[in-house]
């Protein structure tokens, strides 16, 4: 007995000292190897009296597992101590700059035909395309604008040919013509895409982006028509409520026909849609003409419906406080880098337009 | 249009303001541009007469001269108007004034070193006329007038209109106090002008030749004789100017007015000048004549022209000629009032590109029935100003035009508009409008008035009823909430899909014009067609892209020269491969500059190179959904890549359609657009070679199968000849045995020592594992020795021991 806490002691004492790991293992050795201090004692438990064996077995236990508790501690501190010098040595100055990254952007343009293209696939428009170069029937006749129409002169042709039979199509209606000749009613589209004018200058560019829309159906009269522009500019602009003005017009191949003003107000060099005393016309639209749709062979007595037409630049510049349409093909990359998006930012119907 | 209220109160009573006015000409759509204050920004513009001019000392260019501007009183001021001599009357602006066109604010300026005080202007900078060469010149009766307003003072504000072409009757007051009046904006007055009463025969003979394509039907005159051309009065004048117009001559100022009062085109000659009697009939081929803006107009064949027996008087309904023109002392006049085809006057003034304000009427459509009634109102006021006799007016025609009528559903309104009118007000409108109707069962029997050609189908009545209504009063309808077919197609998604993945690398997209300049496309077309605009915004311009490179290279060019170094930009757009619609693709195309990690404290500086844009290729289309396992990649690329460094990419080995070209752009190329960069990349993807995916997402899940076996790497190095691609070796392994062979990675390439020459090492690493076992060293062993033993056969190559 005293044996045993006469051993406890010494090691306990000794243990307290500084020590490093060799010497912690060579106690280690010394106590717990296969002659140590302890393990002869285990030995020695068989040869004791019955009486006194069951005592010594427990008081050597209890010596056994305090040693080998501190013995344990000691080696995770000296360890410990080791590992958190080696890492100071490690330490790095963390604010160098990261390893670069690029980063790419979508262009507003195309970013506002993604906006688009969510609202009004949320009232089920689907989305159709056509070509860039486009026949003189698709762009004009067709659209009730035939050859000596002074209408024609509103858009600025680019010609392909002498005799004028292949152009770039001026607008997005032609799209209308395709989609009705192709299908049978009714039809529910938008047409959004790449439009050409032969004038150039501050506020016009030779090409230009529209979308084009196209409602028909039985009973589609002006009433959904209003009904669905005015749907179309409080999303896209993400306001609850916005002035709107529909004023008379005529394109041929709409009768009757309307512009579109939204009101705005300047605040601070920068408009503000939705709300002022100032109009900004935004779009174009009508109720398909009798002859449009006879012209794709739709019967108008029993089908009628209504289109539109507007400006992605010009709603892109609204809504992003872009000055300047030049720029948006000037591929200036301080321009792209402000202005543009991260390709992440998806305009969706159920996360919405923006971030 | 230009009108200004006051002259619209000659046709309307109306008690309301200017201010009404304005929001009730949009809302019937007559759109108001602008609105101008006339008078008080022209109170300051002056007659003037320059007294004595001097060679500017420092500007040979330039004049300085010495203006009386009224009691004597001289003002220098320096001119660069050829035209600026002693003695002619001109306008003077004083410092302080805003010029009309420019809304410029004058000040006293040095202009090279001499001061001048205001400014002698034009008359397009007074907005009379597009005349911007030389300064306005006034006739010598102004001499008594110097010093005096040129403007007359005017309560009236210049309010712009943009008419839409379907309405010529509202190119004259008449027709646009019509509408106001019938949309409740006051009363139109009842102007009856009182019949010519002669007995003087017009004996000038006319004669319209019936002749294929004649584009005159109708032909009146009258003739007043013995008149003294005048100056026009003080009203007269004052009404033209107020809406931008440049009195003349009473006689051409009287066609004016009657022009612009009632849109009745009218045009006087010299009746002295024309040789026995009028023909209108179709021009010959070559013939020519000096038209009234001093050109000489070369005619092609059937063009209508008013003719006398010695040639070409004029074109009719578009200009006249010099050789019948009035002047001051003209002594007898010859009126015209016709009626001229719309189409016929539209292609002659093409041909001969030619914009005049009666051309602009014509083809819009002028009122056939207003003949008469134009030359009543311009002969009277002619006789009124210049005295003279009248004849009786001579109509000769060759068709008559009659009235058109139309049968009118009221129920159509309701079915467009979507909103309810009573009859009674349906009604009124169109009476208010000039239609004349007649009930019927349960239609209307409406004749439609002679001045509105636009008005041929029921559909066009109902356009009038909504808009006199108000559009305003259509309800909002909103829209349902509902989808019956998906918005986007499979390819439009894929377009979408590869914008966003090719941005997502670290592009910026960039959106160029379809058309590009011929020399840079010359550089990109490779095998394809040039295709040329006909009418080009400019000659840098001028044809469609057979590329987008072309541009995109422009730009990076632009971009470099801004001082950026390392960029990459794409754009994804349309290709031109022939001029027909539909002769074009869609194309993802990347261009990548400069170096990676220029200057980093942290990576190895390098350039971009051409295993960078494959990289992006093979991701970009990997994240589409296309199985790289499958891809084929060859060295064969159009001309404009660097034939060693760019390669051509199969979806499938069957090599069927080009999905992808990349690879450095050639260096000739690079050499010929002068472009300063360490290197340039770039890739094309063709979106409409890509096989659109089958299967929904959801579909293209396979069952999971995966091994818990354990997995052996090992590694290979082979000999080859230089030649030999890296993918024949991976294609040779891949093929030993597709279940137990995968993850076949090059980790090394190396030429040089201990290598023969032209040859070189390619270190391969292969993962060996089984489905069904753990593979014991003697399988491992035979499938290492089957790989060793499929290379060597297939690709010639040695392993290296």
């Amino acid at each position: 007995m005293s044996d045993l806490k006469k051993l406890k002691d010494e090691f306990l004492t000794k243990l307290k000292e500084r020590l490093n790991l060799s010497e912690i293992n060579q106690i280690k050795s010394d106590l717990f190897g296969k002659n140590g201090l302890i393990s002869t004692q285990f030995k020695k438990i068989g040869t004791l009296a019955e009486n006194e064996r069951k005592k010594f077995a427990s008081d050597l236990n209890v010596v056994k597992d305090e040693l080998q508790d501190l013995i344990n501690l000691k080696i995770n501190e000296v360890e410990n101590a080791e590992i958190n010098k080696k890492l100071d040595k490690e330490k790095i100055d963390i604010t160098l700059p990261a390893r670069s990254f690029v980063r790419g952007k979508i262009h507003p343009v195309s970013q506002t035909i993604d906006e688009i293209s969510s609202i009004f696939s949320e009232i089920g428009f689907s989305v159709e395309e056509g070509p860039d170069v486009e026949n003189e029937y698709n762009n004009f006749t067709a659209l009730n604008t035939p050859d000596n129409h002074p209408a024609r002169d509103m858009h600025d042709t680019f010609y392909l040919d002498e005799k004028k039979q292949k152009l770039l199509r001026t607008h997005t209606s032609p799209v209308q013509i395709r989609t009705m000749l192709k299908d049978k009613p009714p039809f529910k589209i938008i047409a959004p895409g790449r439009t050409y004018r032969s004038d150039s200058d501050q506020t016009h560019a030779p090409m230009f982006h529209q979308v084009e829309g196209l409602h028909i159906d039985k009973d589609i009269n002006m009433g959904h028509l209003k009904g669905c522009l005015n749907y179309f500019v409080k999303q896209f602009f993400e306001v609850d409520k916005i002035k709107m003005r529909f004023r008379p017009s005529h394109f041929p191949f709409t009768e009757p026909s309307a512009e579109v003003d939204i009101g705005y107000e300047m605040k601070d060099g920068k408009i503000i849609v939705g709300e002022g005393n100032q109009w900004l016309e935004i779009l174009g639209c009508g109720m398909v003409h009798p002859n449009v749709l006879k012209n794709v062979k739709v019967d108008p007595t029993k089908f009628q419906g209504y289109a539109f037409g507007i400006g992605i630049d010009r709603l892109a510049m609204l809504k992003y406080g872009i000055n300047d349409l030049r720029a948006f093909f000037d591929c200036d990359y301080r321009w792209l880098n402000h202005f543009g998006f991260d390709p992440l930012d998806v305009p969706s119907n159920y996360r919405g337009l923006s971030r | 249009m230009k009108i200004t209220f006051d002259w619209l109160k000659d046709h309307l009573k109306t008690n309301l303001k200017e201010k009404n006015l304005l929001e009730h000409l949009t809302n019937i759509g007559l759109e108001v541009e602008s609105v101008e204050n006339f008078s008080a920004d022209t109170e300051l513009f002056k007659i003037a007469k320059i007294i004595k001019t001097e060679k500017h000392p420092n500007a040979d260019r330039l004049r300085v001269c010495d203006v009386n501007v009224g009691n004597e009183e001289l003002k220098k001021v320096v001119c660069g108007a050829a035209n600026a001599k002693e003695g002619l009357i001109t306008v003077y602006a004083p410092p302080g004034a805003v010029i009309p066109k420019t809304k410029t604010k004058l000040e006293v300026a040095k202009i090279r070193g001499v001061t001048s005080y205001g400014m002698l202007c034009s008359e397009a900078e007074l907005n009379l006329s597009d005349e911007s060469d030389g300064i306005t010149e006034l006739s010598r009766k102004f001499e008594k007038d110097i010093g005096k307003n040129y403007f007359s003072k005017s309560k009236s504000n210049l309010i712009d209109l943009s008419i839409t072409p379907n309405r010529p009757d509202c190119l004259g007051m008449r027709g646009i106090a019509r509408d106001l009046s019938a949309s409740g904006f006051g009363k139109l007055l009842d102007l009856k002008e009182k019949k010519i009463n002669s007995k003087i025969k017009q004996n000038i003979k006319v004669k319209i030749s019936k002749e294929k394509g004649q584009g005159c039907s109708v032909f009146g005159s009258c003739l007043i004789t013995n008149v003294q051309n005048t100056e026009s009065p003080k009203w007269l004048k004052d009404k033209l100017i107020s809406v931008g117009q440049k009195p003349i001559s009473a006689i051409v100022d009287i066609t004016n007015y009657v022009m612009l009062d009632i849109n009745r085109p009218l045009h006087a000659y010299d009746a002295d000048k024309i040789e026995k009697g009028i023909i209108i009939r179709n021009s010959k081929s070559g013939e020519e004549f000096t038209a009234l803006d001093n050109k000489k107009y070369k005619l092609e064949k059937g063009m209508c022209v008013i003719s006398d027996n010695k040639g070409v008087l004029g074109l009719g309904g578009i200009i006249g000629g010099t050789r019948s023109g009035t002047e001051f002392d003209t002594k007898n006049i010859l009126l015209e009032s016709a009626y001229f085809d719309p189409g016929s006057i539209r292609n002659t003034a093409k041909k001969l590109n030619l914009d005049t304000d009666a051309k602009f009427r014509f083809e819009r459509g002028i009122d056939p029935l207003s003949i008469e009634y134009g030359l009543n109102k311009a002969a009277r006021l002619i006789k009124e100003i210049c005295g003279g006799e009248i004849s009786k007016i001579d109509v000769q025609k060759i068709e008559t035009h009659k009235l058109k009528n139309i049968t009118f559903k009221p129920d159509l309104f309701e079915k467009i508009a979507g909103f309810k009118i009573s009859i009674k007000e349906m009604l009124k409108i169109l009476e208010d409008l000039g239609f004349k109707y007649k009930k019927e069962k349960k239609t209307f029997r409406l004749t439609i008035p002679s001045w509105r050609p636009d008005i041929l189908q029921e559909v066009d009545i109902v356009e009038e009823l909504v808009r006199i209504s108000g559009y305003n009063k259509i309800k909002i309808i909103d829209p349902i909430k509902e989808r019956k077919k998906s918005t986007l197609n499979k390819s439009q998604r894929l377009f979408h899909f590869l914008q966003r993945s090719v941005a997502s690398k670290g592009y910026l997209e960039v959106i160029t014009w379809s058309f590009t300049d011929s020399n840079y496309n010359n550089h990109f077309k490779d095998a394809k067609k040039e295709i040329k605009i006909v009418n080009p915004i400019s000659s840098d311009l001028s044809v469609l892209r057979n590329s987008i490179f072309s541009n995109l290279v422009i730009h990076m060019n632009k971009n470099l020269d801004r001082g950026f170094k390392d960029l990459s930009i794409f754009e994804i757009g349309p290709i031109f491969t022939g001029s027909n619609p539909g002769d074009q693709e869609i194309v993802v195309c990347g261009l990548s500059a400069g170096k990676k990690f220029r200057s980093s404290w942290i990576e190895k500086e390098r350039n971009t190179d051409v295993f960078d844009v494959k990289r992006d290729v093979i991701q970009t289309l990997v994240e589409a959904g296309y199985n790289s396992d499958k891809f084929f990649i060859d060295n064969k690329t159009p001309s404009y890549y660097h034939p060693g460094k760019s390669g051509r990419l199969f979806l499938n080995k069957e090599k069927n359609q080009v999905a992808a070209y990349f690879g450095e752009i050639h260096p000739n190329i690079l050499k010929k657009i002068n472009i300063k960069t360490e290197s340039l990349v770039g890739f094309e993807i063709f979106i409409d070679n890509l096989k659109l995916p089958k299967k929904t997402l959801n579909d293209q899940k396979s069952k999971f199968t995966f091994s818990d076996f354990q997995k052996s790497e090992r590694d290979f190095a082979f000999i080859v000849n230089k030649d030999v691609n890296a993918q024949d070796l991976i294609d040779a392994i891949s093929n030993v045995d597709h279940s137990l062979v995968s993850n076949i990675k090059v980790f090394d390439v190396y030429e040089g020592n201990n290598i023969p020459e032209n040859q070189k090492s390619i270190a391969i690493s292969v993962t060996i594992q089984s489905f069904e076992k753990t593979l014991n060293e003697s399988d491992l062993d035979k499938i290492t020795n089957l790989i060793i033993k499929s290379v060597e056969t297939k690709t010639g190559a040695k392993i290296r021991s």
